[in-house]
């Protein structure tokens, strides 16, 4: 990161950086801790006036949560969604945005315009029809998409293409053309050099688009509620289950959302200073 | 938005060798890769947004233009067409339906103006206060993505937790402990929803302006702090001469981004509030579901989505000309 | 790109036009609900337990017995109550569907004009055991008037009024209030030192939306008339709303926050003695859940202005409960029959209401002894003189958003404080009323 210079900062820097911080960190975690000491505490309790120090602690919720949902199939579904439509949605940009960056087609504008332009369709227009759509599909070919774990797949897959697109045109634009032009004057074919060559330099940058890709899918609740049964439910729906016709389980519903969110988090942050690196270059062109 | 440079086509290179099995798999006819190899690289994409996004939005235009209620929802086509019925019914503002439209898409623009704003805000100062290296830098920076990598429905749910009136954390603090108000307030009824969503949405959405930032400021030269820490400037000037003018072209992009994703959210105030949201809060994509799903009457529902769907398409538009003019012009 | 992905690629392509084009697949929709296998069924059940999982076992025995009996497998799915109409919606518009499904017992006369579900006219319900075995009030919300019911009664629930036996002796009342004047008296001798005379479910617009009809039944009037137009700010309406929303606002024998309940608290409210009374149908297995044993609280029928609960002004309770509906589309309809015959006969009526603490709308059961407790004897009661269905009109559901919203509107202005007048009330009535379409 550029920094700006070597000498210390004036204290009315520091004061206001650390103020500033001091309070977003508050903001940011507050929440989380909430989630945190409720899932620790007895249903009883967690109804109950809300104290910050939990008064009888408690595992329990977290070994309740598998039985009272099917969390783990939930949990299994979310997972192979998410990660299916982020392949699909990296691979299907990728080959895309290399397109717009390297070649001058008829049609080109037109394209990157119409795809863009699909991010501000709002998702409540297109839901019933794209459900029509689906089951229109399954009756003419038999390929089950409503219901299916297909259909979310393809779903969110596109809802990650425009601004997936966007930033990778971005990124391999700044690629040096030296690079791949080498590669094909060496016998890759366009191909081989966009394999070889500018998917390997972008790295970082796809990396970024598959982790948006991945949070787009993973919180998505509009289509899921819509399109899924109880076998391919994902968590984004699947968690309200625990408020039920007779009880919410406050405590379960934390607990569920901290375990489900672990590995997500911890990947996210492992990849973070790939996001940066990659936005960089993608965004600000 | 992207980049126009417009470059030639690659020249082709030599032909592959078809003794290299490897290189046979991406072995395309030289016909196809003259003209029609861009195309074939966009046709997933491309069929991917035909399937999901276009046809399904024609079909959406197309209901929009009839009267599809519960009656001929097993056959839909067959439903009676209305022409711009709905459309009229939608725009009658001096009407309850369309006033309370009306009322829910100005909500919708207060609440996005005032979102998209403090997300950048909060993501701007973040980023630029974190630019230089400090002691716990980098556990900050985890911390502050960590809402934007929870799921969405944790999130707002432990919000709406915290914001219940009995027993809720906000009222504990505010009430109980601080004694800032007189008696409980409510949250998740009444006025002080509008507020309530406000929070969340911007603890949910700006870690992803912070990112965005935090990224663009890599790009400014070193060479430019240096030169006027040469000229006497402090640190304050350099973020106001140097760092804050390099953001333009990344804050042209983010707040557009982040325009479209609130004024389009349908899933926080959806969780939050359930499927009646108090007219504080009743953002329009939560009206919209009411007006259609709620009640089946998916034709007023369509004709409402497309007026929404034109009025982002004429802000972006303006939005893009404007931002994009101003960037030329200086330079 | 390899031949395998051009080839997938085009059979996308092709399917998407195929269906796009006529229309969207119109008429291609044959097959339907189910997978047209005459040995097997699925089954949409709504959430009735303490959970889904709680659900799935409850029914899968009864599944099993049924496949005993006839060789049929049933495929059960408990739907969640979130998800219910949206899944029924998209099973109606696509005709792929289940074969068999529970309804929320108002929806009826909506989902009866979509034509999705099979109509139970005298054949048909001759084959599962004839209308003559069903309450008359549960038959009563099972669509519109006059035409032939589009589901079968299953599980029946009635309000009833349960008051704290403890706090009522330390107040020094007797016997639970019989009339409305009496219950804000009461009320009001209950209220303080931590504790409120009632507790009502605010911010859950189907709980408003049932008392509302109620309050408006005992005051003369219905949202609708008799040609199905709406007539929400008739005075009865307005003086019936407003007696409801007065516990917050004028009596003050509810919490303010009660505004905000939607997720059920007002029972655990009531349970740990946060309130005196709580008018709820059949909360016995929801308060033992919350710690309060059966002899901590007794059951009274709700409170009606005269006195007497019976029919005409002194209906005390919206006819509540379940409906099971077989999906027109489905390709094993006498399966699907038999399967209803099963579920709505004697014996499976008495386990599976008695499970659920609800009450059998099949008359036969319902006098079974293990209805006979003091609460289910009340709601039984309730069910059998003084119930009346919520309309039956084909625009109940948006009734129920924006009358109930309404409700809920005025009940978070009362709580903050703000004046609610008769006419605040019509003029919010008269909004919702102008929404209707």
């Amino acid at each position: 990161m550029a920094e700006r210079s070597p000498t210390a900062p004036p204290p009315s820097f520091v004061w206001t950086r650390r103020i500033v911080l001091t309070l977003l960190t508050v903001f940011a975690l507050l929440p989380v801790y909430v989630m945190l000491s409720s899932s620790l505490k007895p249903l009883r309790d967690v109804s109950g006036a809300f104290r910050w120090i939990p008064e009888h602690v408690t595992f329990r919720p977290y070994a309740d949560i598998w039985r009272t949902i099917p969390l783990g199939r939930y949990f299994e579904n979310s997972i192979i969604v998410a990660s299916a439509a982020t392949g699909l949605s990296v691979v299907v940009a990728v080959f895309a945005a290399y397109a717009v960056s390297r070649y001058r087609f008829r049609g080109r504008r037109v394209f990157t315009v119409t795809v863009l332009s699909t991010q501000m369709f709002p998702g409540i227009l297109f839901l019933l029809p794209l459900f029509l759509l689906y089951v229109g599909i399954g009756n003419a070919t038999g390929i089950a998409l409503y219901g299916s774990r297909a259909g979310l797949i393809l779903t969110y897959l596109t809802f990650s293409l425009p601004f997936s697109i966007w930033m990778l045109v971005g990124y391999f634009d700044a690629i040096p053309r030296g690079l791949d032009e080498a590669a094909l004057v060496d016998g890759c074919g366009p191909l081989g050099a966009l394999f070889r060559v500018i998917v390997p330099a972008s790295l970082p940058g796809i990396v970024a688009v598959a982790i948006y890709a991945f949070m787009t899918a993973w919180s998505e609740v509009l289509f899921a509620s819509v399109m899924t049964n109880d076998t391919t439910r994902t968590l984004a729906v699947g968690l309200r289950a625990y408020a039920t016709e007779t009880d919410v389980y406050w405590n379960q519903v934390m607990a569920a959302s901290l375990v489900v969110s672990v590995p997500v988090v911890a990947g996210f942050l492992l990849l973070q200073r790939y996001l940066v690196a990659g936005l960089t270059a993608g965004a600000v062109k | 938005m992207t980049t126009t440079v417009h470059r030639q086509a690659p020249p082709a290179g030599p032909d592959p060798r078809p003794e290299d099995d490897r290189r046979r798999l991406f072995r395309i006819p030289d016909r196809v890769r003259r003209g029609g190899l861009p195309y074939l690289l966009l046709l997933p994409a491309l069929i991917f947004e035909l399937i999901v996004h276009v046809i399904p939005m024609v079909l959406g235009v197309v209901m929009s233009l009839k009267e599809l209620t519960q009656l001929y929802i097993r056959q839909w086509w067959q439903a009676p067409w209305t022409g711009w019925g709905n459309y009229r019914v939608a725009v009658d503002v001096n009407a309850p339906i369309g006033r309370a439209l009306l009322d829910s898409f100005l909500v919708t623009c207060a609440f996005t103006v005032l979102a998209v704003g403090l997300c950048w805000l909060f993501g701007t100062a973040a980023a630029v206060l974190m630019q230089d290296h400090f002691r716990g830098r980098g556990v900050l920076r985890a911390i502050f993505l960590t809402p934007y990598a929870l799921p969405l429905y944790a999130s707002v749910i432990v919000w709406a937790f915290m914001f219940q009136h009995d027993n809720g954390l906000v009222n504990h603090v505010l009430h109980d402990q601080l004694g800032v108000t007189s008696k409980p307030s409510f949250w998740l009824i009444g006025d002080n929803s509008f507020f309530s969503l406000l929070v969340v949405s911007v603890w949910r959405n700006w870690p992803f302006a912070f990112l965005c930032v935090m990224a663009g400021l890599q790009n400014i030269p070193r060479e430019l702090y240096e030169a006027s820490a040469i000229d006497g400037a402090g640190i304050w000037q350099q973020i106001r001469l140097i760092t804050l003018p390099s953001l333009r072209s990344i804050n042209q992009v983010l707040v557009l981004v982040l325009f479209l994703w609130t004024f389009n959210d349908f899933a926080t105030p959806y969780v939050l509030f359930g499927r009646s949201a108090p007219a504080a809060g009743d953002l329009i994509s939560v009206h919209i579901y009411s007006a259609s799903f709620v009640t089946w009457n998916f034709g007023a529902g369509s004709a409402m989505s497309v007026l929404m769907l034109l009025f982002l398409s004429v802000v972006t538009a303006a939005y893009l000309l404007l931002t994009s003019r101003g960037r030329r012009n200086r330079g | 790109m390899s031949v395998r992905v051009r080839t997938a690629i085009g059979a996308v392509f092709g399917a998407t036009l195929l269906a796009a084009l006529p229309g969207c697949g119109g008429g291609t929709s044959t097959g339907g609900g189910g997978d047209g296998h005459p040995k097997t069924l699925t089954y949409w059940a709504s959430n009735q337990g303490a959970s889904l999982e709680d659900d799935k076992a409850k029914l899968t025995p009864e599944l099993q017995a049924f496949e005993k009996q006839t060789g049929i497998k049933v495929k059960l799915e408990v739907v969640p109550w979130t998800d219910l109409l949206n899944r029924i919606l998209g099973a109606a518009s696509s005709g792929q569907g289940p074969d068999v499904l529970n309804i929320g017992n108002t929806w009826s006369a909506s989902l009866q004009t979509t034509g999705a579900l099979l109509p139970f006219d005298d054949k048909n319900f001759a084959k599962v055991g004839g209308r003559d075995r069903f309450q008359d009030s549960a038959l009563a919300s099972t669509g519109a008037p006059g035409k032939a019911p589009t589901a079968v009664p299953l599980y029946s629930l009635a309000y009833g009024l349960y008051y704290n036996k403890k706090l009522f002796a330390d107040a020094g009342i007797t016997k639970p209030p019989a009339t409305w004047d009496e219950l804000v008296q009461d009320g009001k001798r209950l209220t303080g030192g931590g504790h409120y005379g009632l507790a009502v479910e605010g911010g859950n617009v189907s709980e408003n939306i049932h008392h509302a009809f109620v309050f408006a039944k005992q005051h003369g009037a219905d949202f609708f008339d008799a040609a199905g137009k709406p007539t929400f700010t008739s005075q009865g309406a307005v003086d019936g709303v407003k007696q409801y929303v007065d516990f917050i606002a004028r009596d003050k024998i509810a919490a303010p926050g009660n505004a905000e309940y939607a997720q059920n608290e007002s029972v655990a409210d009531f349970a740990n003695g946060k309130a005196a009374m709580l008018l709820w149908q059949a909360a016995g297995a929801n308060l033992q859940k919350h710690g309060m044993k059966p002899d901590q609280y007794g059951v009274a029928p709700v409170p009606v202005q005269s006195g007497t609960p019976g029919p005409g002004n002194n209906i005390d309770t919206m006819v509540a409960g379940i409906n099971i509906a077989v999906f027109k589309n489905s390709g094993n309809l006498d399966g699907a029959l038999k399967f209803v015959q099963f579920m709505t006969g004697d014996a499976e009526q008495k386990k599976l209401n008695g499970e659920y603490g609800s009450i059998p709308p099949v008359k036969t059961a319902s006098q079974d002894p293990a209805f006979n407790t003091p609460e289910l004897t009340v709601l039984r009661n309730a069910i059998a003189t003084s119930a009346a269905p919520l309309p039956q009109v084909p625009k109940e559901s948006q009734f129920e958003e924006l009358v109930g919203g309404a409700v809920k509107d005025l009940l978070a202005d009362a709580a903050a404080g703000r004046p609610v007048t008769t006419q605040s009330v019509q003029a919010r009535l008269a909004k919702a009323q102008q929404q209707m379409q």
